[in-house]
C-alpha cells in the first residue's frame, strides 16, 4: 500500500493570556492509500488542531504534512474536511449544496453528479429542500454526499457524527462503511467513541493528553461486517480503553 | 378568531383615544383643535380636490429616488469593507462619526448645494438611509460563519462563486434588516425636509395646513396618513424577509 498522508513530527503551540499553550507535541503519522485511520484521545487533546493542519487548514510551527509526497500548504478539493459542526450552506437547496464544488464542468453534468451522489447517500425526493427543511440524520446526508461529489482521494472527518443520537450515528456509522465500499477513499476519522472507531478503521491511533503526541497504535483485523459485541472486538476495545485511561480498565 | 383576538387589543387601544381626544375637544370647546369627526370630514375633501394623491406621490417619489440611490451604493460599499479589512479600518471611523449627525442637521447644506427644487430631498433622504445599510451590510459579511468560509475554501472554488454563492447570500439577511431600517428612517426624513422649502409632499401639506388658516384637521389628518404609509412600507420590506433565499435566517 503506497503512502497517501505522511504526518512527519509536526508541533504546534499558542500563545494564550496565560502563556504558552502547547497542544501538540511531535506528531509523526504516515495513512496508506486506501486505509482507515481512526484517532481517538481524550477531550481537548489537540485533535482537532491536527486533523486543522493535516487538512491543510493550518500551518505547523514544526514539522511538515505531505500528501501523495507533495507538501500541504493549504486546503484542496482533494482532500475534504467533514466537521461535527457542519457546513451545509443553509442558502443553497441540496442540490446546490451538491453542485457546490464542481468547478468547471457543464451545468447539465454537475446536475446529473449532484443527484446520483444525493441517491447514493439516501436523498433522492429532497434535492430542492433548503437544510433548514432537513432532518439532523438527512444533514449528515448531504454534507457527505457534498463531500464525495467532487470525488476526493481523502476525507478528514472530525467528530462527524458526535451531534447525532445514539441510533442516527450508528445508522450513519453503516452508511458510511456502505459508501466506503463503493468508492475508494483514503479516510482519517477523528472519534472519541472507541466503538466507532473498531467498528470503521483498519487502524486506531490514540492520542495522549495535551502537548499531545501518539501513545499506542492498534491494527484492526477483523473483516467487514465487524460484529461488535464479538470477544476479540471487546478485548481490543478494553485494550484502547486503559490506554486511554478509563476507570475500571487499568492495567 | 386567534386573528381577532390579536388585533383586538391595539384597535380598542386606538379607540380609547379617539374616545378621550372627542370627549376634551367637546369638554373645552376648542375652535382650533379638530375632532376626529372634522379630521375625517377634512381628509374627504383632500381626496375630492385631489391635492392628497399629489402629495403622496411626491412624498413616495422622494423617498424611492433616494433610498433606492442608497441601496446602490450602501449595498456594494458596505461588501467591500466587511470584506477587505484595510478598507474597513480606513473608512470605519469616518462613518461612525458621519452616522450619528441627524439628517435634519444637513438641511442648510443640502438647500446650498441643491436648493429647494427635489434634488435636497433626495440628498437628505440618501444621506439618512446611507448609513444604517452600510454598517449593517459590514456586520452581515464580519458574522458569516467561519465554517461555510471554511467549507468553500476547501472546495477551491473561484472569488466569483465564493462570493455569488456564499458571501452574498450569507449577508443578505442583514442587508434585508438594513433596507428596512433604512427605508423607515427616510420616511422619517422626507416629512421633515418638505416642510422647509417645495410646494408639494406630506410635510408641505401639513405646514401649509397651519400656515393657511390654523386648518388644524389637516395638519393631523396629513399625521395619520404619514404613519399608515410608514406602517405600509414597513410591510412592504417584511415581505422580503419571506423570500425563499433568506428564510433559512428566520426558520428557527
Amino acid at each position: 500500500m503506497p503512502t497517501k498522508i505522511l504526518v512527519d513530527g509536526i508541533g504546534k503551540s499558542f500563545a494564550t493570556d496565560q502563556g504558552t499553550l502547547h497542544v501538540l507535541d511531535s506528531i509523526s503519522l504516515e495513512v496508506g492509500d486506501g486505509e482507515i485511520v481512526a484517532i481517538v484521545g481524550p477531550s481537548g487533546c489537540g485533535k482537532s488542531t491536527m486533523m486543522n493542519i493535516i487538512a491543510g487548514f493550518d500551518r505547523p510551527d514544526r514539522g511538515s504534512v505531505r500528501v501523495d509526497g507533495v507538501v500541504q500548504s493549504k486546503p484542496s478539493s482533494r482532500g475534504i474536511l467533514i466537521s461535527q459542526a457542519g457546513s451545509v450552506f443553509p442558502w443553497l437547496t441540496v442540490q446546490q449544496n451538491l453542485m457546490f464544488g464542481l468547478n468547471g464542468r457543464a451545468h447539465d453534468e454537475k446536475k446529473q453528479l449532484a443527484d446520483h451522489y444525493a441517491e447514493m447517500v439516501g436523498l433522492k425526493g429532497f434535492e430542492a429542500r433548503y437544510p433548514h427543511e432537513l432532518s439532523g440524520g438527512m444533514l449528515k446526508r448531504a454534507e457527505l454526499a457534498r463531500a464525495l461529489v467532487v470525488k476526493p482521494e481523502i476525507l478528514y472527518m472530525d467528530e462527524p457524527f458526535s451531534a447525532l443520537d445514539a441510533l442516527l450515528h450508528l445508522r450513519m456509522r453503516n452508511e458510511l462503511l456502505r459508501i466506503l465500499e463503493q468508492e475508494r477513499h483514503t479516510v482519517l476519522l477523528i472519534t472519541h467513541d472507541v466503538e466507532e472507531a473498531i467498528h470503521v478503521a483498519n487502524r486506531i491511533v490514540v492520542l495522549s493528553i495535551r502537548p499531545t503526541t501518539i501513545q499506542a497504535t492498534f491494527d484492526v483485523p477483523f473483516a467487514h461486517p465487524r460484529k461488535l459485541s464479538s470477544a476479540p472486538v471487546q478485548e481490543l476495545r478494553t485494550q484502547i480503553l486503559r490506554e486511554l485511561g478509563v476507570d475500571g480498565y487499568d492495567a | 378568531m386567534i386573528a381577532a383576538k390579536r388585533v383586538l387589543p391595539s384597535v380598542a387601544v386606538i379607540a380609547l383615544i379617539i374616545g378621550v381626544w372627542w370627549a376634551i375637544v367637546v369638554a373645552t370647546g376648542s375652535v382650533v383643535f379638530p375632532t376626529p369627526w372634522q379630521v375625517v370630514t377634512g381628509t374627504i375633501e383632500l381626496i375630492r380636490d385631489g391635492t392628497l394623491w399629489g402629495h403622496i406621490g411626491a412624498s413616495l417619489f422622494r423617498v424611492g429616488t433616494g433610498f433606492l440611490l442608497a441601496v446602490t451604493v450602501a449595498v456594494p460599499l458596505g461588501l467591500w469593507m466587511g470584506w477587505v479589512n484595510g478598507a474597513y479600518i480606513t473608512l470605519n471611523p469616518l462613518f461612525q462619526m458621519l452616522r450619528p449627525i441627524s439628517p435634519i442637521a444637513w438641511i442648510p447644506i443640502a438647500i446650498l448645494w441643491f436648493g429647494v427644487g427635489n434634488l435636497s430631498p433626495i440628498f437628505l433622504i440618501f444621506i439618512s438611509s446611507v448609513f444604517p445599510m452600510v454598517v449593517q451590510t459590514i456586520a452581515g459579511v464580519h458574522t458569516i460563519e467561519k465554517r461555510y468560509l471554511r467549507a468553500a475554501a476547501n472546495f477551491g472554488v473561484s472569488r466569483a462563486t465564493l462570493f455569488r454563492q456564499v458571501v452574498i447570500p450569507a449577508v443578505l439577511p442583514q442587508i434585508i434588516v438594513g433596507m428596512r431600517i433604512g427605508l423607515g428612517v427616510a420616511w422619517l426624513v422626507v416629512v421633515a425636509a418638505e416642510m422647509i422649502a417645495l410646494r408639494s409632499g406630506l410635510g408641505y401639506l401639513i405646514i401649509d395646513s397651519r400656515n393657511a388658516g390654523n386648518r388644524y384637521d389637516l395638519v393631523i389628518a396629513g399625521m395619520i396618513i404619514i404613519g399608515l404609509i410608514g406602517l405600509l412600507l414597513d410591510g412592504l420590506m417584511r415581505l422580503l424577509e419571506g423570500l425563499r433565499v433568506v428564510r433559512w435566517r428566520y426558520a428557527h
